[in-house]
C-alpha cells in the first residue's frame, strides 16, 4: 500500500532540517510511486523555495505541508458518487484490458446493496472477453442481482438497451454496465464506448451518472494518458482504482486528479466481494504517510 | 513535458552551440533530459540513477565533447545501453530434450496469461508442435470457460478439473500429455500479488510439480514503478525463465521491462500486440529501446510497409509520377496501400514524436480520422474511369453526379480535386528539380514515390 513511500518518507524526518537533499528524498519517494515528474515538481517546488531560502520550516511541518498539498490535489472532500433525482441510475465501469472492471462491478452491485440500500441490476457489455459474460454472471449470483447478457459478440449496445428497459420493468433502480477492456489508442473501441453512452442516454432519459474509469494501482506514467483519452469519448466523473493491496502505490491517482481535477471514489483492496471501500483523501494521503 | 528525447536534446545542445565548445556541465544537462524520458517512460528511479551513472562515464570522453552533433552521440550511447540492458538479439523459446516440454505462465491480475497462453498454443502450432493448455486458475470466475474458448479459437486441446487443487490439476495434467503424446503443455495460473504468501506458496507447488523447461512472467506494458517489486519476488519464488510483455498495442513507453530485465536478468521472449490470437510477435530489443526513448518504432513500420506494400507497383508508381501521369486512380491505389498497413493511428503511432502527438490532439484536429479516407475512396469510387484518368474532364454536372453519388456535397469533390491539383503542381516541381529522376532511396524502404501524402487529403 501507499503507507509505505510515507513511512519511509517519515523515516527520514527526524529532527532534520529541509534541505536540498531531504526534498530529494522526497522527490525519490513520490516518483517511485508512479506520481508524475510534474506532479513531484508542484508539490515539492514550494517546499523547495523555502529551503533556499533557508526560511524553511522545520522538516516536520514541512512534511505536514507536503501532506496537505497532496491532499489538496486530490480534494479535500470526498466526491460522492451520483444518483438520478429520479428514475433510473446508470453507471458506465470503462478502462483498459485487465484492469479489474467486471470485478469492480461485482463488488460495486454489492456495495450499494448493502451500503446504499439499492436494487442494482448488471449489463455484461462486454460481449468481446471470451467468458467476460459467464464471469460476471457469477458475480451477479455472489451479489445476488440479475445480470442481462446477449451472447459473444453481440452488440454491446443493444445489451445496454435491453438491461434499461429490464431495470425498469423489474423495479431495479441502478444500472452497472461492464464493458469491455479497450486500449485508448483503438479509435473504433474508443467509438464503440461513445455509441453505449448515447444509448444510455436515449433510453434512461440522461447521460451515465457516473462513468468510472477503473484503474490498476500498478499503472505507470499511461495512467494518465487513459484518464485523457477516455473522458474524450465518454466523460469521465471518477476513478475507481483497484489492485490497492499490492505493493503498488497507485501514485498516478494522485497526477490524474492533479492535471485533470477527477475525483479518486472508490478503492478495490482484494479480490472478494466486499474488498471495495469509499475513497478519503486525508485517510489516503495520511496512510501513505504512514 | 517531454515528447521526444531526440528533439529535446537537440535544442539543449543548440543553445551550447554558440559557445564553441560543449562542456562536461552540458553534457550532465542532457543526461538529465535521457533521465527525464526514462522516468516518464515508466523505468524504475533506481535503474535509471544507475543507468545514467554509467552514461555518465561513458558520454564525458572527448567523442561527445568534441562531436558536431552531440546531441546525435548521446542518443546513439543511450540506445545502444538500453538495447545491451535490453539484451541484444531476440532469445528464442527452449525446448525440453526429453518432452513434454511443460511452460508455466505467472504473473500479477490481468496482466493477459490466459490470452497469453492461448496466443502461444498458437504459435506453438505453427512451430509443428502438439501443445496441451492447462487451467490452473481455479479462482477467478470464468477463468477454464475463457481458457476453453480461446483455446477453442486456435485448436488447441484443454484440459481442466474444475475447481480442483491446482496441485492436482498439475499432477493429472501431465498424464494426460503423456497418454495423448503432447509435446508441450502450457500451465495458465490464476493471478496473484507477489505479496499473497499463500497464493504465491502455490505457484511454486505447482512449479514444484511440473517442473517447468520455460517460466514465463507476463509483464503488462503499461505497468509502473511497482514492476520491479514483482519481478523480484516471482523470480525469488520461481525461478523465471523468460518475460513475455503484453499490451503492447497501446502508447504505453513499457519502460518497465527494464526494470524486470534489470532485476531478473531473463530475456524478454514475446511480445503481445493485440486482443487477436495471432498477436504474438518476437522481441526486438533495438525496437524497444527507441520506444521507451519516444522516438518511436521506425524499424517497425519499414517492415510492415515492406510487408505489405507491392515493390512492382511502387516502381510503377514511381514511374508514373515522373511522368507526370499520377492519377486518382493512383491515388486510390496507394490510399488502398496504406489502409493495408493497419489502422492509421497505429502507424502515425510508430512515427517518432508522433505518440505524444496523438496523446495530445483530438484525432479530428490532427486530421486521421478514418472516415474522412473512406469519404475520399467514395467519392473516387464514384468517378467513371475516364474520370480518375482525368480529372481535368470533371464539370459541374460530373460534381453533381459525383457527390450523389458517394453521399457528399459538391464542395467536398471540390475540395478533392484542389487538393489534387495542388498534389499534382508539387510532383511536377519535384520531378522539375531532381531532373526527372527521383531522389534516391535509402536501401530497404519500400518506393513511395515522394511528395505523395494520401494523409494530407484527410484534413
Amino acid at each position: 500500500m501507499l503507507r509505505g513511500i510515507f513511512q519511509k518518507l517519515g523515516a527520514v524526518v527526524s529532527g532534520r532540517k529541509l534541505d536540498e537533499a531531504l526534498l530529494e528524498e522526497w522527490e525519490e519517494q513520490l516518483i517511485m510511486s508512479d506520481v508524475s515528474i510534474p506532479t513531484t515538481t508542484r508539490l515539492l517546488d514550494e517546499l523547495r523555495e523555502a529551503a533556499k531560502k533557508g526560511a524553511a520550516p522545520n522538516d516536520e511541518a514541512a512534511l505536514g505541508v507536503l501532506k496537505q498539498e497532496a491532499i489538496n490535489l486530490l480534494g479535500e472532500q470526498t466526491t460522492p458518487l451520483q444518483f438520478a433525482d429520479s428514475g433510473l441510475t446508470v453507471w458506465l465501469i470503462a478502462g483498459v484490458n485487465g484492469v479489474g472492471k467486471t470485478t469492480t462491478t461485482g463488488k460495486i452491485a454489492y456495495w450499494l446493496q448493502h451500503t446504499k440500500g439499492k436494487k442494482p441490476l448488471l449489463a455484461a457489455a462486454d460481449t468481446f472477453r471470451a467468458a467476460a459474460i459467464e464471469q460476471l454472471q457469477e458475480w451477479g449470483a455472489r451479489a445476488n442481482c440479475p445480470v442481462i447478457s446477449q451472447k459473444q459478440g453481440a452488440d454491446p449496445a443493444a445489451v445496454v438497451h435491453d438491461a434499461i428497459a429490464a431495470a425498469k420493468s423489474r423495479g431495479c433502480d441502478v444500472v452497472l454496465i461492464d464493458t469491455a477492456g479497450r486500449l485508448h489508442t483503438k479509435a473504433n473501441l474508443m467509438n464503440e464506448l461513445a455509441k453505449i453512452a448515447r444509448i444510455v442516454e436515449r433510453e434512461a432519459g440522461s447521460p451515465p451518472q457516473e462513468t468510472l474509469l477503473v484503474l490498476d494501482a500498478t499503472t505507470g506514467q499511461n495512467g494518465l494518458t487513459q484518464a485523457l483519452s477516455f473522458t474524450g469519448s465518454a466523460p469521465l466523473t471518477g476513478i475507481v482504482l483497484t489492485k490497492w493491496d499490492g505493493t503498488a502505490k497507485g501514485g498516478i491517482a494522485l497526477t490524474i486528479s492533479h492535471e485533470t481535477g477527477l475525483p479518486v471514489k472508490l478503492l478495490g483492496v482484494g479480490e472478494q466481494m466486499d474488498d471495495l471501500c469509499d475513497f478519503d483523501a486525508r485517510e489516503f494521503i495520511e496512510t501513505m504517510f504512514g | 513535458m517531454l515528447s521526444n528525447l531526440s528533439d529535446k536534446l537537440s535544442k539543449s545542445f543548440a543553445r551550447l552551440r554558440g559557445k564553441g565548445r560543449i562542456t562536461e556541465a552540458d553534457v550532465n544537462a542532457a543526461l538529465r533530459d535521457v533521465r527525464m524520458a526514462l522516468l516518464e517512460a515508466d523505468v524504475n528511479f533506481k535503474i535509471v540513477k544507475d543507468f545514467i551513472e554509467r552514461l555518465r562515464e561513458k558520454a564525458i570522453g572527448e567523442e561527445v565533447l568534441n562531436s558536431l552533433s552531440p546531441e546525435q552521440q548521446v542518443i546513439g550511447i543511450v540506445r545502444d545501453e538500453l538495447v545491451e540492458l535490453l539484451g541484444g538479439n531476440a532469445k528464442r523459446l527452449e525446448y525440453s530434450s526429453r518432452p513434454p516440454t511443460v511452460i508455466l505462465m505467472a504473473g500479477l491480475q490481468g496482466t493477459g496469461k490466459t490470452t497469453t497462453s492461448a496466443k502461444l498454443a498458437a504459435y506453438l502450432k505453427r512451430e509443428g508442435k502438439k501443445p496441451l493448455l492447462v487451467a490452473c486458475d481455479i479462482y477467478r470466475p470464468g477463468a477454464i470457460l475463457q481458457l476453453q474458448t480461446v483455446g477453442q479459437q486456435v485448436g488447441v486441446p484443454v484440459f481442466e478439473m474444475g475447481t480442483a487443487p491446482p496441485e492436482q490439476i498439475a499432477k493429472e495434467s501431465l498424464k494426460y500429455a503423456t497418454e495423448h503424446a503432447h509435446d508441450v503443455i502450457i500451465f495458465d495460473t490464476a493471478g496473484r500479488l507477489h505479496v499473497d504468501e499463500a497464493m504465491m506458496a502455490e505457484v511454486k507447488a505447482i512449479s514444484e510439480i511440473v517442473k517447468p523447461t520455460e517460466t514465463l512472467l507476463v509483464l503488462d506494458a503499461m505497468t509502473g514503478q511497482d514492476a520491479v517489486n514483482a519481478a523480484n519476488a516471482f523470480n525469488e519464488m520461481l525461478p523465471l525463465t523468460g518475460v513475455v510483455l503484453t499490451k503492447l498495442d497501446g502508447d504505453a513507453r513499457g519502460g518497465a521491462i527494464l526494470s524486470v530485465r534489470a532485476v531478473t536478468g531473463v530475456p524478454v521472449k514475446f511480445v503481445g500486440l493485440g486482443e487477436k490470437l495471432d498477436a504474438l510477435e518476437v522481441f526486438h530489443p533495438d525496437r524497444m529501446a527507441g520506444r521507451i526513448l519516444g522516438m518511436g518504432d521506425v524499424l517497425s513500420l519499414i517492415e510492415k510497409a515492406e510487408q505489405n506494400f507491392d515493390m512492382q507497383s511502387a516502381a510503377a508508381m514511381e514511374a508514373k509520377v515522373r511522368e507526370g501521369r499520377f492519377d486518382l486512380e493512383d491515388f486510390l491505389n496507394q490510399m488502398q496501400e496504406i489502409k493495408k498497413m493497419g489502422p492509421i493511428e497505429n502507424i502515425l503511432g510508430m512515427l517518432p514524436g508522433m505518440d505524444k502527438v496523438m496523446r495530445n490532439a483530438p484525432k479530428e484536429k490532427m486530421g486521421v480520422d478514418e472516415r474522412q479516407m473512406a469519404r475520399v475512396e467514395a467519392i473516387i469510387r464514384s468517378m467513371t474511369p475516364a474520370e480518375r484518368r482525368k480529372p481535368d474532364i470533371i464539370n459541374g454536372s460530373r460534381k453533381r453526379r459525383i457527390a450523389a453519388g458517394s453521399g457528399v456535397g459538391v464542395q467536398d469533390v471540390n475540395r478533392l480535386l484542389g487538393q489534387f491539383r495542388d498534389m499534382q503542381k508539387m510532383m511536377r516541381q519535384m520531378s522539375a528539380l531532381t531532373g526527372g529522376k527521383m531522389g534516391k532511396m535509402p536501401k530497404g524502404m519500400p518506393k513511395i514515390p515522394r511528395g505523395i501524402n494520401p494523409l494530407k487529403f484527410m484534413k
